[in-house]
């Protein structure tokens, strides 16, 4: 196993859906963020209610991550499950805090860990020669160097309940995630001040709440101090200088504050995850200020969700739907809708693991040449995807601008990885954003005719503009807008549309379709979306040992820009993909559009997002001429 | 521009290719008239239609329109309207669009009532892909294109708007030209969601529910006269309306729409069978939310200065400062 440690400290929390992970995990989070700490935070869950495990990984460095490792230095536990499936991951200067009572727990009593977690961990427990229990567990990795800790936390809740006078210990079950939460935190020898604010802003809204978990956490915290002597641990979390640029933030925030930002009026959804978020955040914002609001509708299907979108940019409105998979394949033929009527609107796509419902709560990138694609017959679209929250924020706004400048269908692609990491990133500018409207006019001089033929993009009415109409049909339509099957007309008609391809490719800037991080090298790592953050990690890293890659990472995937790609790539000896998907779809685009296939493909399919640890792994064993193998398929996932 | 409309100002020079005696025709009248006689500027309205014969009405209205997807003409032109309240919208489709293919949307539009009019125009057949059976066909009937006999029931659409919450619901007879402007002009100005189920012949593949059969020729009276199905509500004192916002009142309106919506063979009942405004529309309860969203909806919001956003995130930028407590 390589030491992470240089890249920060990987702190994991699990527990059963509905205990409050998540809440304990952006405690901890926060605690970082106002210690002016960088955090990249990675939530996973099942597709269930209650029971199933969860988990949150957080990457807390003083420099800036971007995506997680898969060793685990603090591993924070208060149920049986959370051990058995990540015990064996901790590395061997790293550290359990536990609550004692998981003690003396069989992991045959656990119905709901899956067959990969317990294969693995009775194979090192028989590998010691020890029992199935918790305990057994907690003596294997003590006997790799892992330290263990264990929290009394029902002794804790007893006697803060009698401190409390509160009658019902029961009230307070939740409380145990704070104790455990708050032991790491005095382990790591943080900063008491950052973990109590942290609680308080969690719980802004419920001051008894806070008020109850500060009570917990001061008590954990001065037990914890006096019981262990933390000189002994070499881990160690400080908080930095106060500098007040950052947000810490989700990648499904960004992206609503991004359609506000953008001027998106209308949204609309129908629930499913992981796109739900966004449209739900929004709602909870819909008055934005004193004349601007976003009307957020949840129709009957997703169906309905792009088809009003598209009514709504028909009257003016700029508006767009979110989804993942399952919905987008709803949604293909009013895709067309748009393509053909040159309607503006953008589709937020955000990936998880297919095909049908597949892995609803997981990570993939399966979508790619499915977005490019979807829909019959042939109509501009522009499809760009986001490989980090910062961008997301930035190209959800040039999504709208593209859609409006072109007048097409815009499809943003970003996905679950995304999606659910927090992260710590820099404040974003508004002052450098800009809204182009393309030629959307409020009046008209004269007769008006929609798809006049005298231009690639037309200029466009909303719906009620005064002393003129158009009409928009499905079928194949005049300059009017009215239906016509004439041969020369339609010709003229698909040229009109299908030109803006040309036209995008001439008009978008270089930074907008790719970027190169060039490090003098001959091989060159191509990767698109959020698989960005683990391949640049990744990179430096290699850069560390004294191996240099350039990446070369792709952000429009169409029209696709082949001459800037077949450009950039000219001096790369060796191409390596890397994307989250079987059939590496990404070289499917670069083969069609430059002839070129990748050296190797480094796929990840098993629904878990890909680590910079794993892309570390397979360069350097590529680099250095152990792997052989042209695919190169990556597995870890608990 | 208003005060001057005239009824050729609702027509366009488009080629009509609907099959000669069609019902469609009727219809397409009955909207144009009624736009006239309410004086409605042609720059307010949208004409939205699904897809089928019905769906090529627009290109022929010389208002906006908008020929959308198969059964998709609410949510088409329920987006419109949420995004900008102040137009006119008219939603025409037929039976396969709207009780078939479109069902989902026929009835969550009810959830929301909206204020548009939707026109179905329902044949029984799907006529432009010649003669199958649509939503409304009842069991056992076999039109001339059918191979077999219709082996599914026939919706009641009338009691299925009910059920949705539509909060008007209509059911006119397309050779009644007059009456179905009327029923039209009724349900335009209606504050709320209005269903307009335009009994209406296809000469071309419905044989059964013909001209003819509608005006009862098969069957006559010791006179020699015909009987004819087609019957009006109001020329039976029936009141549709539900005049105060009691319980009681809205049930006994409820009931009687559904027996008389179970009308049909010896006698058919056209007119209005359903009206309630006491139900708030869905720009009542967005407006309760969001406040000046009638004077500044979505569409008609000023999203930028001189290219710039003009929205203001800074408070929320704010709250996600990574110092923010």
């Amino acid at each position: 196993m390589i030491n992470m440690r240089r890249n920060g400290i990987s702190w994991v929390i699990g527990g059963p859906q509905g205990s409050g992970v998540d809440t304990a995990a952006s405690i901890f989070a926060k605690a970082c963020a106002l210690g002016n700490l960088h955090i990249f935070g990675k939530r996973e869950y099942h597709s269930n209610i209650k029971g199933e495990h969860s988990y949150f990984t957080i990457l807390v460095s003083s420099n800036h991550v971007r995506a997680h490792v898969d060793t685990i230095d603090v591993l924070a536990v208060f149920d049986t499950e959370t051990l058995f499936r990540h015990a064996p991951y901790v590395s061997s200067d790293g550290m359990i805090v536990y609550d004692e009572s998981i003690l003396g727990h069989s992991i045959d009593s656990i119905p709901t860990i899956d067959s990969t977690s317990r294969s693995r961990s009775i194979e090192l427990l028989e590998h010691h020669a020890l029992g199935r229990d918790t305990d057994d567990m907690l003596k294997a990795v003590a006997m790799k160097g892992v330290k263990t800790y264990s929290i009394p936390c029902n002794n804790i809740l007893e006697d803060i309940t009698k401190k409390r006078n509160e009658p019902s210990l029961s009230k307070l079950t939740r409380l145990v995630n704070m104790i455990i939460v708050t032991a790491s935190v005095a382990l790591l020898d943080y900063n008491y001040d950052m973990l109590v604010n942290a609680i308080r802003y969690t719980f802004r809204a419920r001051k008894s709440l806070a008020d109850m978990n500060i009570e917990a956490a001061t008590y954990t915290y001065n037990y914890t101090k006096a019981r262990y002597d933390v000189d002994e641990i070499p881990l160690r979390l400080h908080a930095r200088e106060y500098e007040d640029n950052t947000l810490l933030i989700q990648g499904n925030q960004s992206i609503a504050l991004g359609k506000i930002t953008a001027g998106c009026r209308y949204q609309s959804y129908y629930p499913i995850t992981p796109a739900s978020d966004e449209s739900e955040f929004l709602e909870a914002n819909e008055v934005i200020d004193e004349s601007n609001a976003i009307l957020v509708v949840q129709t009957e299907d997703e169906i309905a969700a792009i088809t009003s979108a598209i009514g709504a940019a028909l009257a003016g409105s700029r508006a767009s739907t979110s989804t993942s998979g399952p919905g987008f394949s709803l949604m293909a033929e009013a895709l067309g809708w748009a393509g053909i009527n040159e309607v503006p609107v953008v589709v937020t796509l955000y990936q998880r693991a297919g095909p049908s419902t597949g892995l609803p709560t997981r990570h993939e990138q399966g979508d790619l040449l499915f977005a490019v694609h979807a829909g019959h017959g042939e109509f501009p679209r522009i499809v760009i995807a986001s490989g980090d929250v910062e961008e997301a924020f930035y190209d959800t706004i040039r999504a709208f601008n593209y859609a409006e400048r072109y007048q097409l269908p815009v499809i943003h692609i970003v996905d679950k990885a995304l999606a659910n990491s927090i992260v710590t990133c820099s404040m974003f500018d508004t002052s450098k954003v800009s809204i182009d409207r393309g030629r959307l006019v409020d009046h008209i001089d004269g007769a008006y005719k929609r798809f006049d033929l005298r231009d690639t993009i037309s200029p466009r009415i909303r719906l009620g503009t005064s002393d003129v109409v158009f009409w928009n049909t499905g079928d194949e339509h005049d300059e009017l807008g009215h239906i016509t099957e004439d041969p020369e007309l339609r010709i003229s008609m698909m040229d009109k549309r299908m030109k803006k391809l040309e036209l995008i490719l001439d008009d978008l800037s270089d930074e907008e379709k790719a970027i190169m991080y060039d490090y003098g090298s001959d091989a060159t790592i191509v990767t698109w979306g959020s698989c960005k953050g683990a391949v640049l990690d990744a990179i430096d890293m290699l850069r560390e040992d004294g191996i240099r890659l350039n990446c070369l990472y792709i952000k429009l995937l169409h029209p696709f820009p082949s001459q800037l790609v077949a450009n950039m790539l000219r001096s790369t000896r060796m191409l390596i993909d890397v994307e989250m998907n079987h059939t590496a779809q990404l070289s499917a685009l670069l083969r069609n559009s430059i002839q070129k296939d990748a050296d190797y493909h480094i796929v990840k399919y098993n629904g878990r997002p890909i680590s910079s640890s794993e892309v570390y792994n397979t360069l350097k064993g590529i680099m250095e001429g152990k792997i052989k193998d042209r695919r190169v398929v990556l597995r870890h996932g608990v | 521009m208003a005060s001057s409309m005239r009824l050729s100002d609702y027509k366009t020079d488009v080629h009509n290719d609907w099959c000669p005696g069609c019902g469609d025709f009727a219809i397409l009248n009955a909207v144009q008239l009624a736009l006239a006689e309410l004086r409605i500027e042609r720059h307010r309205a949208v004409v939205f239609s699904g897809i089928g014969c019905s769906g090529k009405t627009p290109h022929y209205i010389n208002v906006y329109g908008i020929h959308t997807l198969h059964g998709r003409v609410l949510p088409f032109a329920i987006g419109a309207k949420l995004a900008n309240p102040q137009l006119e919208v008219i939603a025409v489709g037929g039976d396969g669009d709207g009780y078939g293919i479109g069902a989902g949307h026929f009835v969550n539009a009810g959830r929301r009532n909206i204020d548009i009019t939707y026109i179905v125009f329902n044949n029984g057949v799907y006529g432009l892909t010649k003669g199958q059976a649509s939503p409304t066909l009842k069991l056992g009937l076999k039109t001339k294109s059918l191979p077999k006999p219709n082996i599914n029931q026939g919706i009641n659409p009338i009691m299925i708007a009910l059920a949705a919450g539509y909060t008007f619901i209509a059911r006119a007879y397309s050779y009644d030209v007059k009456y179905t402007k009327d029923i039209i002009l009724k349900a335009i100005k209606h504050r709320g969601l209005a269903l307009v189920d335009v009994l209406q012949p296809c000469p071309t593949y419905n044989d059964i529910y013909t001209r003819e059969w509608f005006a009862g020729m098969d069957r006559v009276d010791e006179k020699g006269k015909s009987i004819p199905r087609i019957y009006k509500l109001e020329d039976q004192g029936y009141d549709p309306v539900v005049h105060s916002n009691d319980e009681d009142e809205t049930q006994a309106k409820m009931m009687q729409t559904i027996a008389k919506s179970n009308e049909w063979a010896d006698r058919i009942p056209i007119g209005v069978f359903y009206q309630n405004e006491h139900i708030p529309t869905y720009d009542d309860r967005i407006s309760n939310r969001i406040p000046n969203y009638r004077t500044n909806p979505p569409a008609l919001q000023e999203i930028e200065r001189d290219g710039k956003a003009s929205a203001d995130i800074s408070r929320l930028l704010n709250e996600m400062r990574s110092s923010y407590v």
